[in-house]
């Protein structure tokens, strides 16, 4: 293929294949950070960055990996991007670093990052790699938001910490507890296979 | 800080700091291979086992190697390669001397490797300062907690096949509803004992 199209494979990674609704994979962290806005979405963008740039260094060094030793090399590669977030984190959002705990770390072990370098990273050119994991950080991060700002909005009337509920606002407690996290990404999931249903069912 | 007896985090891991229920780790392999009880279970005791033995290496990986020569910030390279390791010995062991129990584990074997739970262990172990017991309680424990959750959704799975769930929840959708419903269930828990 001489040319690749770079919408597709955006498209393919938030929407047509999304990791998280259409895979399962990378559902850990997708669950556990989505209690508040911030969090959701500087996990997406860490994500976001460790999957885009291990994708691409994956793919450059292909050639020269040999076949049986490829999962250590992969893993090695994420975690030196994961270790450069974590720092990031650590130096510029102290804070936010402390919210997140051991979920930097955990991406590592995120089957979104691994599941792309075997299925597109190692098969394909850099440019494209980049752009898959990208558009697949993107896609994950979508799902994170639109869980977060449901729970975020019910359980502290906020967004992004500010708050827009009134005073008369009664907090969801359950929203702050870990099973709100199940209940709506299933409702997502939901949502999202029918709207893909009824369309391969209309183009039929 | 106050000093946790070692028994009141393993009951802990097990019912009130759950895993899955409360911390969200090992979900893919939980949805994924939570069909049947017996395979379930399988795959419980084999993460149980390798969550107690990589906790105990990573200890002493951290606090006798890595924080004398100041490689904090390599932690996550150092445990991960432990795990894989350990795990890719295991591998070897059980081919060479269980061999039923190593075609019976198959493809989840390796995939322990990524199972979420393991590294996140590890992690919070050095992130709450455990000591060295109450590192091996919160481990065996974890597993346990791991292990009952995968296999309480395998049995409700099994019966769950018969029933008429809505179109578009099916397979995952309706695990991830069970798994909320068993969360509300678990928050019952809450009571016995907390630890942070």
């Amino acid at each position: 293929m001489a040319k690749f199209k770079s919408t597709k494979i955006l498209m393919d990674g938030i929407w047509n294949d999304n990791p998280v609704f259409r895979q399962l994979i990378g559902l850990c962290s997708a669950l556990a950070v989505t209690n508040l806005c911030m969090n959701s979405f500087i996990m997406g963008m860490g994500l976001t960055f460790v999957t885009g740039l291990s994708s691409f260094t994956i793919s450059l060094i292909r050639q020269f990996t040999p076949k049986h030793i490829r999962m250590m090399v992969q893993v090695l590669i994420i975690a030196v991007y994961v270790i450069i977030v974590d720092i990031f984190l650590r130096a510029y959002m102290p804070e936010l670093s402390k919210a997140l705990g051991p979920y930097v770390g955990l991406i590592i072990t995120n089957c979104i990052i691994m599941g792309r370098a075997e299925a597109y990273a190692q098969n394909n050119p850099p440019i494209p790699a980049l752009i898959d994991g990208v558009a697949n950080g993107l896609g994950y991060t979508l799902v994170l938001l639109s869980i977060a700002v449901v729970r975020e909005i019910l359980a502290f009337g906020s967004l992004f910490g500010i708050q827009i509920l009134g005073e008369g606002f009664v907090p969801w407690t359950i929203m702050i507890m870990p099973p709100s996290a199940f209940f709506l990404l299933a409702i997502i999931i939901w949502i999202t296979h029918n709207i893909q249903e009824n369309k391969s069912e209309v183009a039929k | 800080m106050i000093e946790l007896n070692p028994m009141i985090i393993f009951v802990a891991a097990i019912f009130t700091n759950n895993m899955i229920f409360s911390n969200f780790l090992g979900m893919c392999s939980y949805i994924a291979v939570s069909k049947e009880i017996t395979t379930s279970l399988g795959l419980g005791q084999a993460v149980t086992f390798v969550l107690a033995c990589t906790a105990v290496i990573n200890y002493f990986i951290y606090y006798y190697i890595l924080i004398p020569f100041n490689l904090e910030f390599l932690r996550f390279i150092i445990f991960i390669i432990s795990i894989a390791a350990f795990v890719q010995l295991l591998e070897m062991i059980l081919e060479r001397y269980l061999p039923n129990l190593y075609y019976a584990l198959g493809i989840f074997l390796p995939l322990i490797t990524v199972n979420c739970a393991i590294l996140g262990v590890s992690l919070f172990m050095i992130i709450r300062n455990y000591t060295f017991l109450q590192s091996f309680a919160f481990s065996v424990g974890s597993g346990i907690g791991w292990t009952l959750a995968i296999v309480a959704l395998a049995g409700i799975r099994q019966r769950i096949k018969i029933a008429s769930v809505p179109k578009g929840l099916q397979g995952p959708g309706i695990a991830l509803i069970t798994t909320g419903l068993m969360a509300l269930a678990f928050i019952g828990f809450s009571g016995i004992v907390q630890i942070q």
